[in-house]
């Protein structure tokens, strides 16, 4: 273990001790809010040509929602990170106005859905979850006691959707359940408790796996018994997700799984054995399932299938289409068509974003995912207890590899998968499980940030006869 | 755990730098070449939204945009329809042709000559207006042909062009069975692909620019361009005998079908000599025949060629199909083309360089049908400028051919034309469609006045319902060549 776990004092040893910078954090809601509510005003203005009546309202709404966020994070969480909760805020409310702006074209063509107002609703309930796990994990450590049944609950959430009955199948990916008027993606939900259990499972037997077993061909293999539970755990979750179709999930749980061990044994090994189980998985797959044969033909060449075959390709190309012609700084907003994109309010919204808000937008939204995932990573290496930094390097990890999959597959530079934009894309399951993460890791980052606990540093008080502190 | 974590956020800096990497490359290097993409449905979307420029005809527009209250913010919409649709073609959500296809850069804004204003535009945040296009058309000589050719019956199929003989401007070009574009420039684009697809089918093809597209035997009008290519190679003049007769056996024939006759006009006996004027202004193809032997031919073709036969001259509007004069034809045949038959085919835009040609000196210049481009805000950004497309034949060859062109308006077939104080050089033309159950081409060429020529006129009659007999070139041609030259010199 390193050395700033191994000695809880070193912090005021290095005469360093975290702000709480809460201030920082108010100000920075300020702009986030701005973000949010601008854009807002600017879908009216652009659509109707009239500023929403009910901008006050929306605005106050927004506003009300963060500022309870902020003031809980002030009396729970007062050393949390700073910047998670505004980028995380600016990420939501750019994400709402953009999907009332497809919401205004869709209603336009006479389908009117209000995804806007139900998105609105899945974050005040995000928040509220958010509240509520800042409220009820006082600390993080808490959750290592559940390594077992969150893996099992994982297991059981992901198989959900195979259950006659309450699964539902959209769109080839049977990754739905519906509970009477509820619909929810359990895979969402699954992901923060893999984390978890993955957490759990590594720290407590990250010396076995690394340092027990036998060298094969330069790679230290663990023992059987070590890595045994977890790979049949990962092989379980990943049987279930390929049987469901759900590429991008299995590419998440793949490479969650693969940067968790890494980072537990510190062996570098890993990554070699875990991109050459990835290609040649990818491999089979490609010359075993014609539906992965043809999602990465399509890949390959988009123009080709474009108005073929079930038009396949039209989803990726009316994308590639729309961020073209956003170009640097965009269409507008209501001058474009991003509409022309099937389900530009989820997968595709960062297509959407593209061509009305042109690449500055873009780049703007990619560096808000970097500062998230930058915030969690920077917590995992301040935290003090391998535990805490195991799950902020997964959730940080998992938001890196989502953002890449989604964002990669819209703008075609890798084979489209299906998955929710974090924070951006309409969908409850996503929003909420990701409001949940980021209370986690503010949780997390509290802990670390925490000047450490005074501990007998005084030697005066004590006799000259005393025990020597040990400072290692 | 901290270095393995170090790694892992190099690992995810390239990640999002590879994002950002692929972003700009996709909304900035790669931007144009999706604009471009034919199958681009947005582009088309806001080129179909856009303000384009008009189509103008002396100060009024034959087509332009007005704003709509749909999604498509701008109808097009086309004022005079049947007149100018082969001029200013269609702007469908699908497809453009004529002029709104071939200037649609100019038409649509995005013309880089137009950049001054877009950025200006693009300041104010107002959406780009295209620029205007000016057409060189004379309205008055345009309304004369279509009213001319129209008045034919609802089932004439045919063409009239007049040209500005000095400069090569075209003054009227009408082309019958015509169609409304404002039906194929609608937003129930489901009508449009009906009515395209019923237009398209339709065996008259009223989509057919006959003027540029349809090339047929031009028959005894050719006549002048034999007659100058006689008089060119030094061996007549026009008040020279030339050989006449009844009939005339093509060499290297034997029987009716290499015997030339004259349809019972008066054209001398076999072997006799009869005058320039009266082989002209009769249509001898005895003569014609025998003239065009006598030159050759090479020299045939390569006066045919100095008008412009078997060459690409005309951009304006798409696609010109060339005329075409046989380059390698034998004794027989060159008698046969020399009185436009054989495989010559001509449109009738060629034709009225033809006689535009001779009515300047012999010197053919390049046809064109736009004047002017002009900025949204009317200042021209092009004004094309008259070019000289060949010197067919000498200025002394063309005054001979003139005054043939004059003797056959004052006293032979195309008497039609003649203006009332006004001296006009013009020849008919009957050309045999070649099967039994279609009646002959009728055509008629024409310019005026013989001695300071303003306007050339071609007047072809693919066909129409009137008697077989009567389908002589003058008849009907000569009235509507006739109209059309008075609308230009009054």
């Amino acid at each position: 273990m390193s050395q700033v776990a191994a000695s809880p004092g070193s912090s005021s040893l290095m005469g360093f001790v975290h702000r709480r910078r809460r201030g920082a954090e108010l100000f920075l809601l300020v702009l986030a809010l701005a973000v949010g509510i601008g854009a807002y005003a600017a879908v009216g203005i652009g659509v109707e040509e009239k500023v929403p009546a009910d901008l006050v309202g929306y605005g106050g709404w927004l506003a009300a929602l963060v500022v309870i966020a902020h003031v809980v994070i002030r009396f729970v969480a007062p050393y949390a990170d700073p910047v998670l909760l505004p980028v995380v805020a600016a990420l939501n409310g750019l994400g709402l106005a953009v999907i009332h702006r497809l919401d205004l074209a869709k209603e336009a063509d006479g389908r009117f859905h209000g995804y806007a107002q139900q998105q609105l609703t899945w974050m005040t309930l995000g928040l509220a979850l958010f509240v509520a796990t800042l409220l009820l994990l006082r600390d993080h450590r808490v959750l290592q006691r559940f390594t077992y049944t969150s893996g099992l609950a994982a297991i059981v959430l992901l198989l959900l959707p195979m259950v006659p009955g309450i699964g539902k199948q959209v769109y080839g990916a049977r990754i739905w359940i519906h509970l009477g008027p509820f619909n929810f993606q359990p895979g969402e939900v699954a992901k923060v408790l893999l984390v978890v259990t993955f957490s759990g499972y590594l720290v407590l037997h990250r010396d076995a796996l690394a340092l027990a077993g036998r060298r094969v061909l330069f790679v230290d293999l663990p023992r059987g018994r070590d890595l045994g539970p977890i790979l049949a755990m990962w092989a379980v979750s990943l049987g279930i997700l390929v049987f469901q179709r759900d590429l991008g999930s299995s590419l998440l749980f793949f490479g969650l799984f693969l940067v968790m061990l890494y980072v537990a044994t510190e062996r570098p090994g890993w990554l070699v054995v875990g991109a050459l189980m990835f290609v040649g998985g990818a491999t089979a797959a490609y010359l075993l399932f014609p539906h992965v044969t043809e999602r990465f033909d399509i890949w390959l060449h988009p123009f080709d299938y474009y108005g073929k075959n079930g038009d396949q390709a039209f989803q990726p190309v009316e994308a590639q289409f729309g961020m073209g012609w956003g170009g640097l700084i965009g269409r507008g907003f209501g001058e474009g068509d991003p509409n022309r994109v099937p389900f530009a309010e989820s997968d595709f919204i960062v297509a959407a974003i593209g061509e009305e808000l042109g690449l500055a937008a873009v780049m703007a939204v990619i560096l808000l995912y970097g500062l998230i995932v930058e915030r969690a990573l920077r917590t995992a290496l301040i935290c003090r207890d391998g535990f805490g930094k195991l799950v902020a390097t997964g959730l940080g990890s998992i938001f890196a590899l989502q953002v890449f999959v989604v964002v990669g597959g819209v703008t075609s530079l890798i084979p489209l998968t299906g998955l929710t934009t974090p924070f951006l894309s309409y969908g409850g399951s996503s929003l909420i499980a990701n409001w949940v993460i980021v209370a986690i890791l503010l949780r997390i980052s509290d802990q670390a940030r925490r000047p450490a606990p005074q501990l007998s540093d005084d030697t005066t008080a004590i006799g000259d006869d005393a025990t020597q502190i040990v400072r290692l | 755990m901290n270095k393995p974590i170090r790694t892992i956020s190099i690992f995810c800096l390239l990640l999002f730098l590879a994002l950002m990497i692929n972003a700009t490359y996709l909304q900035y290097w790669k931007a144009g070449q999706l604009n471009d993409d034919p199958q681009n449905r947005r582009v088309l979307v806001a080129a179909y939204s856009r303000e384009r420029g008009a189509i103008q005809v002396g100060s009024k527009a034959v087509a332009q945009s007005v704003e709509s209250d749909d999604q498509y913010k701008f109808q097009r919409t086309y004022p005079k329809p049947l007149e100018y649709a082969p001029l200013t073609g269609w702007f469908s959500y699908y497809s453009a042709t004529g002029i709104e296809q071939t200037r649609n850069d100019v038409l649509s804004g995005e013309d880089s000559r137009l950049f001054v204003t877009k950025l200006v535009d693009l300041l104010s945040n107002d959406r780009t207006k295209g620029g205007n296009v000016k057409l060189t058309i004379d309205p008055a000589a345009q309304d004369a042909a279509y009213n001319g050719l129209k008045a034919l019956g609802p089932d004439v199929q045919g063409s009239v062009v007049a040209l500005e003989p000095n400069t090569g401007k075209i003054l009227a070009m009408v082309s019958l069975p015509t169609y409304d574009p404002n039906k194929l420039a609608s937003h129930d684009l489901s009508s449009v692909q009906d009515t395209f697809t019923r237009l398209d089918k339709d065996p008259t093809q009223p989509l057919l620019n006959r003027a540029i597209q349809t090339r047929l035997p031009p028959g005894s009008t050719f006549k002048i361009l034999t007659a100058a290519a006689a008089i060119d190679k030094g061996l007549y003049k026009a008040d020279d005998p030339v050989p006449g007769g009844v009939t005339f056996q093509l060499p290297q024939t034997s029987g009716v079908t290499g015997e030339i006759d004259n349809e019972g006009r008066s054209c001398g006996a076999n072997g006799a000599r009869i005058p320039f004027t009266q082989a002209m202004g009769q249509s001898c193809n005895t003569t014609f025949a025998q003239l065009a032997i006598e030159v050759g031919a090479e020299d045939m073709a390569k006066t045919a060629e100095g008008f412009g036969f078997n060459s690409h001259y005309f951009d304006d509007l798409t696609p010109q199909a060339e005329s075409v004069f046989p380059t390698d034809a034998n004794e027989p045949q060159i008698g046969q083309s020399g009185i436009g038959q054989f495989e010559v085919a001509a449109t009738p835009l060629q034709m009225a360089m033809v006689a535009a040609g001779i009515a300047n000196g012999g010197t053919v210049m390049r046809p064109y049908l736009v004047d002017e481009e002009q900025s949204a805000d009317l200042d021209v950004i092009q004004k094309t400028e008259p070019q000289e497309l060949s010197q067919a034949v000498s200025a002394t060859t063309a005054s001979e051919v003139t005054k043939l062109m004059v003797a056959t308006v004052n006293e032979g077939t195309a008497s039609p034309a003649a203006i009332q104080g006004i001296q006009v050089a013009g020849k008919t033309g009957t050309a045999q469609s070649g099967q039994p159950d279609k009646p002959p081409y009728a055509w008629f060429v024409s310019f005026a006045p013989a001695e300071n020529p303003e306007v050339a006129v071609a007047v072809m009659i693919q066909s129409a319902d009137i008697p077989r007999g009567e389908i002589a070139g003058g008849t009907y041609g000569g009235p509507i060549a006739k109209a059309v030259m008075e609308a230009v010199i009054k």
